[in-house]
């Protein structure tokens, strides 16, 4: 709270040129030929969750100090629910689709079940 | 006998934890209450990216994210927003230094980038209703112009509260309750920038290299 | 272009005697309601006190007093879908046409899930959970009278969709494609829609204004694990609230624009995906069922403790318990679509997790149990009403767990055999909880208490006229009877569907009897006065402050040293009762000002909602306007704390002993 502004204006700086470093990767993982295409997914995703992070702790102030741990566990709560509802979504209706003969992107299989 | 008395006279030995230390000040409630509202609106953009990963291929026929997306205005959006984060910082640091001229500045270069980052994104939206991409098209793209323009409506909501914040710091000053609701302001643009990095990574990215 | 969208004299349904006679019904009690305003004088009062109040205490009575009247409401489509179902044989019609048989029954369940259960649960909260704490008020008083409002323009909307134009038939959950343009094309699916929308945003803003009230405004010394049981139930429900609501309102949102502007999420056409709404929608409704029950178990640990003179068993279990709740109810929500087709994996998985759901909440049955065990138990109304529940609620519970095996739910699903089971927990855990939370603080709401002979026998017309009437259903379900029937010809349902309409006629005996409690307590108050502010021999803070409270609750900070912190406050004033008590020095109080703007923001939103729902576009950017400006008037208020001068404070807590002396 009390800390010196030059000091805060470098925390700033920091995340923001971190921010930068893993975009331009981000962009480059997605457009590169160098990795298997599974390995652009991954990539992507490790690179996009890394950002989440430096955002929340250079610009959101997010620490693991006494006074932010409400906030912390108000988070972590909420990225549960955030993998639960994504997850669980993508999961059902993915396993709908398989188990009722319904690709999704392609005309219904007229396939009988069993 | 009075109860109010009795309860106040409880002996306090120990030395309380942070638990137990009583009400919190003003400032630390507000944050907290909004940093409760951002996780809900979080929840509401998982919901939309979770609707977006089930209807992605399904395309009708109509054109594919590969087809229509265009990486150079997506890296320009993302530099402005990422730009504006940092400038909104900047803000943030000025405010709590009272300065006028810093804050009015930081806002205003925050306010522009933001700008910025809506006309390329309505521009982007026009262009692919022009070429017969409209939301109407397919499940996808029903879910793509949702996905991103629920992104884009809280950036233009995001710009006239900012437009209103900077009224009331020219009619009030660093009042104790203008400085509550710019640092809610820091947060909310701060969490659009985590929500358009899972934007551009899932959408655009994903979408083109797929 | 018309002006007035697709609203003309045909939306109101002069040629339905049964809707008109309703609609004329509540004109003529709204009308009777505001003569009798007039007639006292009380408009003033009434506003300056009541509809711009921003003290927690008032708004959670307002929420109570919204959803006793919804409760009236969702009730009278019960009689009509029992007493329809009762005749509707063979070959007899019933007196309901098809069309609006489904609008009662979407209404039923609408009204009652989220305009009379929510409400009510929200209004205990709010009533209690500043008072438990000890504090002055929620985190966000004003916000606290925008949620209310909100919560009350929904209502107000479902309830304009009696007299103009139609409500939804698509059922409450309004699955798609039957509640897509293309097979709903009138208004009633848009009515549940907007109405749904603009209360789920106010129960979200209340969500929000409690996770924040209970975790950062706690009285000095009240740690976590000192907290009454019901402020953690509260916090559960809300952080539910909070994770689920914000899914309904982009579900909702979702199936508006495929309605409005021609989306394809869940449309037959363009590859949409109706599994992906049913999804979405249990994503929030199964959470949406633990913060109805949750803050019910809530009441009943309170309610058991003091009326058992006994600190609750189990405390600390309790506390695990429902947090254990509040995560695993985010794990359950495909039961509620078993059948859909996913495959044996995900069925069982999510079977599985529903089933481990029932060992915290048998854990808290025990608890309460063992709470009872060994103490003096007063048999009073609010107890009636936790034992009632602790039966009922095992059967149900019991129920749940069968319906929670997949195998049996592909016999059991869309059958009135789960009618029976969710009634039995909505009713037996919810409607008995709020009723014993009704009772039970209704002496530090008002400083009176309600009537015990009205009261008792509300209760067991209510427990019988339960038994008697959802009993029956699972005899049903299991005999094959689906839900929603208009009209069957299998003649041998028939008697049991009599002895059902035979139980809703005991229950809404009891429904009276709740009404001539009310009345008579109200006429004799006096008789009934509390003026010691703890008439129950109470355990927590609420109870150490006088009935009804003052509006800044408490004239001094309340420092709390343990569990129960106003049983052991009085335990140790009894022990030290020669002392003399020293003078206090009193303080001004701050407190928040009244403000319109949950108000005046609430009838924008049903000016909004109503604009939509009738495509009356120039009329919703007027409301969107002046909700904006309302708001901003708001940011721009210079003054937002009054000061209670410390003489005042003084008087009152003067007057107040002199009361308990008295």
């Amino acid at each position: 709270m009390h800390a010196s502004a030059p000091s805060e204006l470098l925390v700033y700086t920091i995340g923001l040129f971190v921010a930068v470093l893993l975009t331009a990767t981000s962009f480059w993982a997605a457009n590169t030929t160098l990795l298997w295409p599974g390995g652009v997914f991954l990539g992507l995703a490790v690179l996009a969750i890394a950002q989440m992070g430096i955002h929340l702790v250079f610009f959101l102030h997010i620490t693991s100090g006494p006074e932010s741990t409400n906030n912390v566990l108000a988070l972590a709560f909420g990225v549960l629910i955030v993998i639960v509802v994504i997850a669980g979504t993508m999961w059902i209706v993915a396993d709908m689709n398989t188990n009722m003969m319904m690709p999704s992107g392609a005309p219904m299989s007229m396939r009988m079940q069993h | 006998m009075n109860i109010a008395v009795a309860i106040d006279q409880i002996p306090q030995d120990e030395l309380p934890s942070a638990s137990e230390a009583g009400p919190a000040p003003k400032r630390i409630v507000v944050a907290y209450g909004f940093w409760i509202f951002l996780l809900s609106d979080i929840i509401m953009f998982a919901a939309l990216f979770a609707s977006y990963a089930v209807l992605v291929r399904s395309t009708a026929g109509g054109p594919t994210g590969a087809q229509l997306f265009n990486q150079t205005t997506v890296a320009i959006e993302t530099a402005c927003l990422l730009v504006s984060s940092y400038t909104c910082g900047l803000m943030s640091l000025a405010i709590n230094s009272r300065r006028y001229l810093r804050t009015y500045l930081g806002a205003l270069i925050t306010l522009v980038l933001g700008a910025m980052f809506l006309s390329l994104e309505i521009r982007e939206f026009l262009g692919m209703i022009a070429i017969g991409a409209a939301p109407q098209r397919s499940a996808f793209l029903s879910a793509f112009f949702t996905l991103v323009g629920c992104h884009g409506l809280h950036v233009a909501l995001g710009l006239i509260w900012l437009v209103v914040m900077m009224v009331q710091v020219a009619v009030f000053g660093f009042a104790a309750r203008v400085q509550h609701r710019l640092l809610c302001f820091s947060l909310f643009w701060h969490a659009l920038d985590i929500v358009w990095v899972g934007v551009f990574t899932v959408v655009y990215l994903m979408g083109v290299s797929s | 272009m018309n002006l007035l969208g697709k609203l003309d004299w045909n939306a109101i349904p002069l040629h339905e005697p049964i809707i008109m006679g309703a609609t004329g019904f509540m004109v003529l009690v709204v009308v009777v309601v505001l003569g009798f305003i007039t007639a006292k004088g009380a408009w003033l009062y009434l506003w300056h006190e009541w509809l711009t109040s921003v003290d927690h205490k008032r708004i959670g009575a307002m929420y109570c007093i919204l959803a006793l009247v919804m409760m009236l409401r969702g009730f009278s489509d019960a009689i009509m879908i029992r007493s329809q179902q009762a005749l509707a044989a063979g070959g007899a019609q019933g007196y309901l046409p098809p069309e609006h048989f489904n609008q009662i029954f979407s209404a039923h369940g609408t009204i009652m899930i989220l305009f009379m259960a929510m409400p009510f649960v929200v209004g205990l909260m709010n009533f209690a959970v500043p008072l438990q704490l000890g504090v002055r008020d929620v985190a966000f008083p004003t916000l606290n009278s925008v949620s209310f409002w909100l919560t009350a323009s929904g209502a107000l909307l479902v309830n304009i969709s009696l007299a103009v134009g139609e409500f939804s038939k698509a059922t409450w959950w309004g699955y798609p494609p039957l509640s897509e343009m293309q097979y709903s094309p009138g208004v009633g699916v848009d009515y549940y829609l907007w109405s749904l929308q603009i209360s789920g945003i106010g129960t979200l803003l209340a969500g929000i204004n409690f996770v924040t009230t209970i975790l950062k405004l706690r009285a000095p010394g009240m740690s976590y694990m000192r907290m009454p049981v019901f402020c953690w139930t509260a916090l559960a429900a809300n952080l539910l609230i909070v994770a689920a609501f914000p899914v309904l309102t982009a579900t909702l949102a979702m199936l508006a624009l495929d309605r409005y502007l021609g989306f394809h999420f869940f449309s037959l056409e363009g590859q949409g995906n109706q599994m992906l709404y049913s999804n979405l929608f249990w994503v929030w409704g199964h959470p949406e069922v633990y913060i109805l029950i949750l803050p019910a178990f809530g009441v009943f640990s309170e309610v058991m403790a003091t009326f058992s003179g006994k600190p609750l068993f189990g405390y600390r279990s309790m506390v695990a318990a429902t947090m254990t709740i509040c995560i695993l109810s985010f794990l359950v929500w495909l039961h509620h679509f078993f059948t859909m087709g996913a495959s044996a994996n995900v069925n069982g998985f999510f079977g599985v997790m529903s089933m481990i759901i029932a060992l915290p909440t048998g854990a808290k049955v025990f608890n309460w149990l063992f709470t009872m065990y060994g103490g003096r138990v007063r048999f009073s109304v609010p107890v009636l009403w936790s034992i009632g529940f602790m039966v009922t609620f095992v059967i149900g519970g019991m129920t749940g767990v069968l319906l929670a095996v997949p195998p049996a739910d592909f016999q059991l699903h869309n059958s009135v055999f789960l009618v029976a089971h969710f009634h039995n927990v909505a009713i037996g855990g919810v409607v008995f909880g709020v009723m014993a939370g009704y009772n039970y603080w209704f002496p530090k709401a008002f400083g009176f208490k309600l009537d015990e002979r009205w009261g008792k026998a509300s209760f067991w017309c209510w427990l019988v006229g339960f038994y008697v009437a959802f009993m029956p259903l699972y005899v049903l379900g299991l005999m094959g009877m689906t839900r929603r029937m208009q009209h069957y010809d299998n003649l041998s349902w028939q008697p049991w569907l009599i002895a059902a309409a035979f139980g809703t006629a005991i229950i809404l005996v009891g429904v009276v009897c709740q009404v001539v409690q009310l009345v008579v307590s109200i006429r004799n108050r006096e008789e009934l006065r509390d003026v010691t502010g703890d008439p129950w021999n109470g355990r927590t803070l609420e109870w150490a402050t006088a009935s009804p409270p003052p509006a800044w609750n408490f004239a001094f900070q309340p420092k709390v040293a343990g569990l129960d912190a106003f049983w052991s406050s009085k335990s140790r004033a009894q022990a030290t009762k020669d002392e003399p008590t020293p003078t206090r020095k009193y303080e001004p109080v701050e407190m928040p000002k009244n403000s319109a703007t949950g108000f005046v923001t609430a009838f924008f939103a049903v000016v909004i909602g109503f604009a939509l729902i009738w495509h009356i576009w120039w009329l919703a950017i007027v409301g969107v306007f002046g909700a904006f400006m309302t708001l901003l008037a708001f940011s721009f208020r210079r003054h937002n704390e009054i000061e209670v001068p410390a003489e005042e404070v003084a008087r009152f807590v003067r007057s107040h002993q002199a009361g308990v002396a008295a």
